[in-house]
Formats: C-alpha cells, structure tokens, sequence
C-alpha cells in the first residue's frame, strides 16, 4: 500500500490534537478510578451534560464554551462532592461498593442520558465560536482550530491540576489517600474530606471536557457511550493512579484512533480503544507507566 | 422450596401459556408476555454472574444482540427452526462470555466490568460495518405467518420464550444449589479466601461467565423475528444491559426467586408505561428506582421480605 506523505503526516498531527484532548476527557477518571479507587462510569454522562451547558448558554447569550465550561466549574465541583457524599454513606462505608457501587452509577449514567434525550432531544447540537472554522496551515501540514483550542486548554487543565496534586497539601494528602488513610488521620486530615474534595475535582474536570467535546464535534446524549472504553482504555493504559501517564495513553490512542479512521474509515474508530483496553488487561494490566 | 414443588409450579406456568393461546387471539398481549419473559430470561442470566458471584455485567446489550444477530446470519443462509436458532446464538453469546471473561476475569472484577462495557461498543462497531447483516442501514427479516396448531407465529414465540424461561430458571436454581453455586458465593464474598481453601476461582467465573453470556445470547436470538427489522442501535440498546441489572436488584441478587420478580414486575410496569406515557420516561423510571434500591434497599424485594419475616418471629 502506497502512503501519502500529507495523509500520514495530518493524520499524526490530528491525533495528538485528540490525544490532547483525551487528557481533559480522562484525567477525571485518573483521579476518581485511578487514585481514589471511585469506579465512576457516569463521568461520560456528566460531560455530556457539560456540553449541553456550553450549548445553552452558547445559543442563548453567545458566550463562548470553553468559558462556560470553566464558569460552571463550581457547580461541577459541588455535583461532584454531592455524589461522592452518597455514595460514602450509602456503599463505602457499607463496604458494598463493588456490587451496589458501581450499579449505582451505572444508574447515575442511564439517567442523566435519559434526562437530556427527553429535554434536548436525540438531535445534535452544536456551538459557534471563532475558532470552529478555520485552521492554520504550516507547509503540508494542517492545524484545524478547533482541534488546537480544545487540545491547548487541556494541557493547561491537566499542567494546573498536576501542580496542584504535586504543590499543594491538600493535592498531597489527595494522593496519598488511597495508599494510607490512617496516616492521613495521624496528621489531623480527614480522608473523607480529602476524597470528596478529590472526586468534586474529577468531576469539574467534566465540565471543561464537555465544553472541549462540544467545540470539537456535535453532540447527542448518547455519544458520552463511545467514551466509556476510551477513558478507561487510556487510564488502564497509561497505569492507574499516574496522571502522566494518562498523558501518553491518551497520546497513544489519539494517534492510534487518528491512522485508523484515515487508513480505514472513522466507522472503525471506536473498537479501537477496545482492541488496547483487552491488550493492556490481558498483557500489561499495570500499565505503561504504572506503579 | 424443593424441586419437586419447583417443578409442580413450573408445570402450572406451562400449562396456563398453553392454554392462554387458545383462549385469547388478541396477538398484542402475547407480544407483551413475550417481552416480559424475554427480560425474566436477561435478568436470570445476569444474576448468575452478578448477583452469585458478584461480577458486574454492563454488556448485557452486546449478548443479547449477539444473540440477534446469529439468527440474522443463520436466517439469511438457511432458515432453522427457533428452537434450533435459539441454540445456536447461546452457543455464540456464550463463547463471547467465555473469551471476554478468559482475557480479563484473572483481574479485579472491576476490570471485568469496565470491559464488558467496552465490549458493546466494539461489537456494535463490528456490526455496522458488517454490510452481510445489513451494517447500519439494518436488515429486513421476514418471519412466517402462522404456526400449525397455534394460529398465529407470535403465539408459537411466547411459547418459546416460555419454555427457555423454565429452563433459565431451573438452571440458575441448580447452579445456586450445586457446588458451583457454593463456589460463586464463596468468590463474591471473598475471592482471596476462595482460592486459599481451594476453590477453582477462575475456572468457576468463566463456566458462570460462559452461562450467563450464552442464556443473554438466547433471549436475544428470537429478536429478529419479533421487530421484522434489525439495526445497530435497536439491538444495542441500552436499555437491555439497564434492565438486566435494575430487575435482580430490584428483586434481590442473592437467590433465583429475586430475578424472577424484578423481571415481572419491572417488565409489565414498562410495558404498561410504554403504552401509556413514553418509553424515555420509563427508561428514567427504571434508572430512578435501580438508584433508590441500591441505596435504599440493597437486598432488594427479597431482601425486604425476609427481614419483615425475621422482625415477625
């Protein structure tokens, strides 16, 4: 098979440009699946429901998304503390979590999607902004913008958070309650608080990834669907717990989906994440950079 | 209950939908059994994983439409008998389970789940881009009209259904009473311990896997027949792998009675909503009380029943 040189080298630009966009998408689940041990499968479904914030106010006051998306930050935070508040007291401290915990949020998935396919309907959306149509062109090489922007603010959510978690005590004590609460307890933190701070972060996170979607492709309720494999297929890969290495697993498939629907068809896209999620569990269930 | 009474009751069953054909020819409310009993099947078969062993299946839906989709490709090449059907797609839907369950199931259950969710996407994209089924524009599959005896070729389905019901029943009944069953039970309560005092874990979760795969693939085989028109995202539906978790849940996990209740009373209250009101805001129904029974009551309707008997003593 013949390759050309421009289709191969935009189908690698297009996908780091994903790739960087799948750091927004995942990093919350690193920190909910990966450090606090949260199997939160509804986090698809609340950036879903992030997009369609962006979309709203988009439509109606013509605000852009991205800001959107991080003006709803705190009430993304609060949905998330409130979550990880009932399902404490509900399964955690039950020690039920891995039956009733993860249909809980199974749950917590199917209604969210449910509710927004009953108030916006099965239709796509989608928003306007400056940067939606056009791109820069370097040579061969072609930079849309609305890949650029999302892939940007990305990095810079994902560079913020990880001088947080590394900088701060509070981004400290999150990382360490997972390995030793009673540690935590003996320096007067509580754990509990610490996880509800951490898991309200996982999932604001959200927020901003649905106003990234959103800019990038239309979006229904059900797309969040396609992202479940995606998020746990990178966080898997790139070894749970190391928010770099979310980095380069998200890298990897966004590069990997990227030749995939250019060489193949976008069609075959999606069982592409799969495909490494089997390997990884199967080969190298730690990761790629996993402790 | 002993088996003899067991089957005395499923017996009776049997014979009231036998004579149910001869009494009414109205074919909607068959239909609307059929479904019924479609869901009592899906929701046996997940509890013979979820509920004994306690690994969660999210791909209920993948199963159940590859179960599907092996009537579609068996109808296009020659069309069998249902029965004949039915045995195949839960030979298919049940070396599915096994695969699944080989590559990840020596993990934590975690791990399982997140694949089986996985799982239904993959399969969904294999479909649509498999034009012999149809791909994405679906397939029509034009279904006999009539069965000698019965009249109508629905009331031939619902007694199908009926009987592969019986038959997933007793089978998670036997399980459940069997060293198997002994054995599922010790690995949801704990695995470590399990495998210390020698129970085969892996072997165990990958028969209870292949199980339960293959009677999901069963209760989807007769799909095709029903709709008349097959595609994807109908097949797919989520509301498949919603259900198959809500109805044992909802009814309780840990015994076969649970499933069976959940499934009835689940069912029938969605066959009705669907009627009456529209079948989005059913789903959220489904999804609104799945959540309030996890939390509020975990054992579920079982679960509530034999503590109210306990409190009576």
């Amino acid at each position: 098979m013949i390759v050309s040189y421009d289709l191969l080298v935009n189908a690698l630009i297009a996908g780091v440009l994903l790739g960087g966009f799948y750091v927004a998408v995942t990093v919350g689940i690193s920190i909910a699946f990966g450090i606090l041990d949260i199997v939160n499968i509804a986090h698809v479904a609340f950036i879903i429901l992030g997009a369609y914030i962006a979309y709203i106010v988009n439509l109606h006051f013509g605000l852009d998304p991205i800001l959107v998306g991080i003006v709803t930050l705190p009430a993304f935070y609060a949905l998330g503390a409130v979550v990880y508040q009932i399902y404490y007291l509900s399964f955690e401290r039950r020690g039920q979590e891995a039956l009733r915990g993860l249909a809980f949020f199974f749950g917590l998935l199917f209604i969210t999607e449910v509710g927004l396919i009953l108030v916006f309907g099965v239709d796509y959306r989608y928003v306007s902004a400056i940067y939606v149509g056009p791109s820069l062109r370097l040579g061969i090489a072609d930079f849309p913008l609305r890949m650029v922007v999302p892939c940007v603010a990305a990095l810079v959510m994902f560079g913020v958070l990880q001088l947080f978690l590394s900088r701060t005590f509070t981004g400290r004590a999150i990382m360490a309650v997972s390995q030793d609460p009673l540690a935590l307890r003996l320096m007067a933190v509580d754990p509990i608080r610490i996880k509800r701070i951490a898991f309200g972060i996982s999932v604001a996170t959200a927020g901003i990834a649905g106003a990234l979607l959103i800019v990038i492709q239309p979006v229904e309720p059900s797309v969040g669907r396609e992202f479940i494999g995606r998020v746990f297929a990178i966080a898997v890969l790139g070894g749970l717990g190391s928010l770099p290495g979310t980095v380069v697993g998200a890298m990897l498939l966004g590069i990997m989906e990227s030749l995939t629907a250019t060489f193949y068809g976008p069609s075959w896209a999606p069982a592409v994440a799969f495909g490494f999620l089997l390997l990884t569990l199967a080969f190298r269930p730690q990761g790629i950079l996993g402790r | 209950m002993r088996w003899t009474n067991f089957f005395l009751i499923a017996a009776v069953v049997a014979a009231l939908g036998v004579a149910a054909t001869q009494f009414s020819s109205n074919d909607y409310y068959f239909f609307a059994a059929y479904v019924v009993l479609q869901y009592v099947v899906l929701a046996t078969a997940w509890n013979i994983l979820g509920g004994y062993a306690g690994y969660v299946n999210f791909g209920s839906a993948a199963f159940f439409a590859a179960g599907a989709y092996s009537t579609v490709v068996v109808h296009k090449l020659y069309p069998l008998p249902l029965p004949l059907l039915i045995v195949f797609s839960g030979i298919v839907a049940g070396l599915i389970g096994f695969g699944t369950g080989y590559l990840t199931l020596r993990l934590r259950g975690v791990f399982f789940a997140i694949a089986t969710l996985a799982l239904a996407v993959v399969l969904q994209t294999l479909i649509i881009n498999w034009d012999f089924v149809g791909g994405s524009r679906g397939a029509y599959i034009i279904r006999p009209h009539t069965f000698p005896l019965l009249g109508s070729y629905m009331k031939y389905m619902f007694l199908v259904m009926l009987g592969l019901a019986i038959v997933a029943v007793s089978v998670a009944r036997l399980i459940e009473r069997s060293w198997l069953g002994y054995g599922l039970a010790a690995i949801r309560d704990d695995e470590f311990a399990a495998e210390a005092s020698g129970v085969p874990t892996l072997r165990l979760k990958l028969v209870a896997t292949a199980v339960s795969g293959a009677f999901m693939g069963m209760a989807g085989s007769p799909f095709p027949y029903i709709i008349g028109y097959v595609e994807p995202s109908s097949t797919f539906n989520l509301a498949y792998a919603v259900n198959a978790i809500a109805m044992p849940m909802i009814g309780g996990t840990s015994t076969w009675i649970g499933p069976v209740i959940g499934a009835i009373l689940l069912g029938t209250i969605q066959q009705v909503a669907t009627v009456t009101i529209s079948s989005a805001v059913n789903l959220l129904i489904v999804g609104l009380v799945l959540v309030a029974f996890v939390i509020i009551a975990p054992n579920g309707l079982v679960g509530l029943a034999q503590s109210w008997m306990r409190k009576r003593k």
